[in-house]
């Protein structure tokens, strides 16, 4: 059941009217039901592997938090017959410590085999093929990958770390914690929620209200705006493009490129958008999961305004635990002690970036080209760091920096970096996307601009003119939060005629002028496949 | 609060009505070119007793003049048929009709049975979406979708034509609340002339058995006019090509014989219908003309009258002044393409030329 579907929207109107007929406490049971039915309806054997993961993710808090109990209970007990000491506290929990440890890297790895071996089976064997004689080359194996396995997994890793940490307490009810972990609306493409912000709202009763309503149905208007009209039109041109080589090269890459960017950006945000809006319906808080990326004035914040969830996710759950692990507070002494100051300051967290990077281009998906896109990330990261000093002495002496358009300049540069970079998801083969990128700075056929080229893409004039309205729209949307700070929803519903007029307005431009129904492919969430 | 209320009901009862027009500015109107979308809503508008009703594809629609039939023998008819209409589409066209009125004579063209499963949206649109709604139309959706059809996409047709929007042409504003008829109870006049020179060789059948689906359909056919006494007939009309296989022809007549059912393979009667078809047929023999059409229509209505207890119209007043009409009708079209044919040898405002 695809968001851009008619059964998803009637699931969904049903689950509305369902949830705010039955009685509150019935609210949070009745989610985990059409979570699971959202589930079965994809494949019945998905439910096998998102339960699975479930039932040890509450085993092991279980036994995670009855340790922390053990220990806890101990000290007290120290504590009222006098034989309570600093050192007996200590080793109480270094011992409580120890056993969740053990507990957590066992559940970790359990539930990250079953991420590795459904996804990266085949990459592995393809990559070992390389280096086998023809005959002996091993099969590919046919494995099911559950929809959305990434997300649901990287959420239930972190419920597990929170609970280790002891920063949440472990669910003791497995049916919400099963909810937790399958949360229907961002079970596909995320974001990828933490469970002591999610479960604030997630199992409280809700009552109906016209404004948390509402606006949540905004939201979804507007993601499917962004996905249908924009994304699921420009994707036809990028098709186009992309799939002939030979014959779109130089410019046509260029093109390629910004309309992948925004393809990618409607689709992702448009999906997030209407995750969002559905909770924001039930009255469940969803943290958001992009903050105007394309406002971004740099790559290190662009990473700090796209898929927030996953970058915070990474960061603290990969990139500080290693900046603070023992070997590499050992390393970093052994490296200022050797290397000098400069090394000593930056090799350990060049590894520790290194690694977030290529974790983070894996998660993408199994193939060298997002393991490239990573690593291409990482590196342009650490470069922009390197130069800060030469910037500022640059800024320093010609006072660019506060100047609108340099403001503006920023934005673009970071727009077209991050685009560059992109083209390894875009042509998913790594020479590949060298081979084309090269073009651009050497094939110049700047007049497909022109003469008529632009409109042999699959997409007609009147259909650039829909993008071009839509992306005019989306700008201005973003440009005010940009100046305001604050959703443009805020201030359309204190006129309950504009509030209403705006969703009248989403509502009929998606429906007249989405590429949906019978004749388009229903096109799946790029984030869906991660 | 009230203000939001007001608010909120003013402009959902202003959405849905500019949705509401929306939809009939994007549906196809079918009025010029392709005008086969057209047939099946226009049957509810006919005003005359049928006691003949037609159900099939286009080899009745295009084959049986209607006029002719009253004409020379005062029979009330109408073709319910529709470009590639599947067998399971004239199965609900005739529930429909039943629902309206039960005719002495159904006459069932065989053809259709070569097809077993749904084949194209397209067909399917053109034959239902002018179907009025009841169960019989749920059913017949039901039976006709591809794998790609959605059955919310017929109750909201605007979510399916909504793409239209590039491709309005003046006729989609011209015809957004009315339309003009297209056929003459079912019947699409043509009165070019393009000989039948050469037919391809027809492939070999690899299965020649007509599917449990498509004659499923047809016992129903046969069992609803048998519940309503209805005399059904199969035809096979006198169109040599798409072939016509002898096995096809053979499980047919087991069937009729089967069922206690006439059925007329016109094949073997071209010489007695008096088909030339050096004149009439407009497209190379694959349709009747208005000239084949009316001998085929002269040659069925004669069978009709002598083996069917049929009224003479032409001897009802109140029936003879609106089959009046329609010869009016048809008459005037037949001089408008005979004034086109004689100006530029080749029909401009019918068929592929009148395509906006």
């Amino acid at each position: 059941m695809l968001f851009v579907s008619y059964e998803f929207i009637a699931f969904t109107i049903i689950l509305f009217v369902l949830y705010y007929l039955l009685p509150k406490k019935w609210q949070w049971p009745l989610l985990l039901i059409a979570s699971y039915a959202f589930y079965w309806f994809a494949s019945p054997y998905y439910l096998i592997f998102i339960g699975t993961t479930t039932v040890t993710a509450f085993i092991a808090g279980y036994l995670m938090e009855k340790a922390q109990d053990k220990t806890d209970l101990a000290i007290k007990n120290a504590k009222a017959d006098g034989t309570y000491s600093t050192d007996l506290k200590k080793s109480l929990k270094a011992k409580a410590k120890a056993s969740k440890w053990k507990i957590l890297l066992v559940s970790m790895i359990f539930n990250l085999g079953i991420l590795a071996v459904t996804k990266y089976t085949n990459f592995v064997i393809t990559n070992i093929n390389k280096f086998l004689a023809e005959g002996s080359a091993l099969k590919a194996v046919d494995l099911i990958i559950p929809m959305g396995i990434s997300f649901y997994t990287f959420q239930t890793v972190g419920y597990l770390i929170d609970t280790y940490r002891g920063t949440v307490k472990a669910e003791k009810n497995i049916f919400k914690l099963a909810l937790f972990v399958s949360f229907f609306p961002q079970l596909v493409q995320g974001p990828i929620s933490r469970y002591g912000d999610l479960s604030k709202t997630l199992y409280s009763e809700h009552s109906f209200s016209e404004k948390g309503f509402t606006s949540g149905l905004i939201r979804i208007l507007w993601g499917y705006f962004k996905k249908v009209v924009i994304a699921d039109r420009i994707i036809t041109a990028v098709t186009s493009l992309i799939g002939d080589t030979d014959l779109y090269q130089g410019a046509f890459v260029m093109i390629a490129m910004f309309f992948y960017a925004f393809e990618l950006y409607c689709d992702f945000t448009g999906g997030i958008d209407i995750t969002i809006g559905i909770a924001q319906c039930l009255g469940i808080t969803v943290k958001e999961n992009f903050d105007l990326p394309y406002f971004s004035k740099n790559i290190k914040e662009y990473w700090n305004r796209w898929h927030i969830t996953m970058g915070s996710w990474f960061t603290d759950y990969i990139f500080y635990p290693l900046s603070v692990d023992k070997n590499m507070l050992k390393l970093s002494k052994w490296s200022r002690e050797h290397l000098g100051k400069f090394w000593g300051k930056r090799l350990t967290v060049y590894i520790s970036a290194f690694i977030v990077w290529l974790a983070t281009g894996v998660w993408h998906g199994a193939a060298w080209n997002f393991i490239v896109w990573g690593l291409m990330n990482f590196a342009v990261i650490m470069i922009s760091q390197e130069f800060e000093p030469l910037y500022e002495k640059f800024h320093k002496k010609f006072g660019f920096k506060n100047k609108a358009w340099y403001g503006v300049f920023e934005i673009l540069r970071t727009i077209f970096l991050m685009s560059l970079i992109r083209m390894f998801d875009c042509y998913r083969d790594v020479p590949m996307t060298f081979k084309m990128v090269g073009t651009m700075f050497t094939k110049f056929n700047v007049k497909i601009f022109s003469d008529g080229s632009l409109l042999h893409l699959g997409i007609s004039g009147a259909d650039y003119i829909v993008l071009a309205a839509g992306l005019v729209i989306i700008l201005c949307v973003s440009i005010y939060k940009y100046r305001s700070k604050k959703d443009i929803r805020e201030t359309l519903y204190e006129n309950p005629w504009i509030w209403y007029g705006a969703m009248a307005f989403l509502l009929i431009v998606t429906l007249l002028f989405g590429a949906y129904g019978h004749g388009y492919d229903a096109t799946q969430f790029i984030y869906n496949q991660f | 609060m009230r203000k939001r209320i007001i608010a909120l009901i003013t402009v959902a009862v202003i959405t849905v009505l500019v949705l509401v027009i929306l939809s009939y500015l994007v549906m196809p109107k079918y009025m010029k070119g392709i005008i086969e979308g057209s047939f099946t809503s226009e049957y509810y508008e006919d005003t005359a007793p049928h006691e003949v009703l037609f159900i099939g594809d286009c080899e009745l629609y295009e084959n049986v003049s209607t006029v002719e039939l009253y004409r020379q023998y005062g029979i009330s008819s109408y073709t319910r048929g529709n470009s590639q209409q599947l067998v399971w589409h004239s199965y609900y066209m005739l529930e429909d009709a039943l629902r309206y009125e039960t005719p002495k004579v159904v006459v069932f063209n065989v053809f259709s049975l070569k097809y077993n499963e749904p084949r194209s949206e397209t067909y399917n649109r053109m034959a239902l979406d002018g179907m009025r709604w009841s169960r019989t139309k749920v059913d017949a959706i039901n039976a006709s979708m591809t794998a790609d059809e959605n059955f919310i996409e017929y109750v909201f047709p605007f979510l399916r034509f909504h793409s239209r929007w590039q491709e309005l042409k003046k006729t989609d504003f011209e015809y957004m609340f009315h339309r003009d008829p297209v056929s003459i109870n079912g019947y699409y006049l043509r009165a070019d002339v393009r000989p039948l020179t050469e037919l391809p060789d027809p492939k070999t059948l690899t299965d020649p058995a007509l599917g449990s689906n498509a004659m499923g359909y047809l016992q129903r056919m046969t069992d609803l006019c048998k519940e309503k006494g209805i005399t059904l007939i199969l035809v096979k009309s006198p169109i040599t090509y798409p072939h016509w296989y002898p096995e096809w022809d053979e499980q047919v007549r087991s069937f009729a014989d089967a069922n206690g059912l006439t059925y007329i393979n016109c094949l073997n009667n071209i010489d007695e219908i008096g088909i030339d078809w050096s004149h009439d047929t407009y497209d190379g023999g694959e349709h009747l003309n208005i000239y084949g059409a009316e001998k085929f229509a002269d040659y069925l209505g004669g069978y009709l009258v002598s083996n069917c207890d049929l009224t003479d119209y032409r001897n009802v007043p109140e029936v003879a002044s609106i089959w009046a009409e329609k010869e009016t009708m048809y008459d005037d079209v037949l001089q408008q393409q005979l004034a086109e044919l004689e100006e530029y040898g080749e029909l401009m405002s019918y068929g592929k030329n009148a395509i906006e």
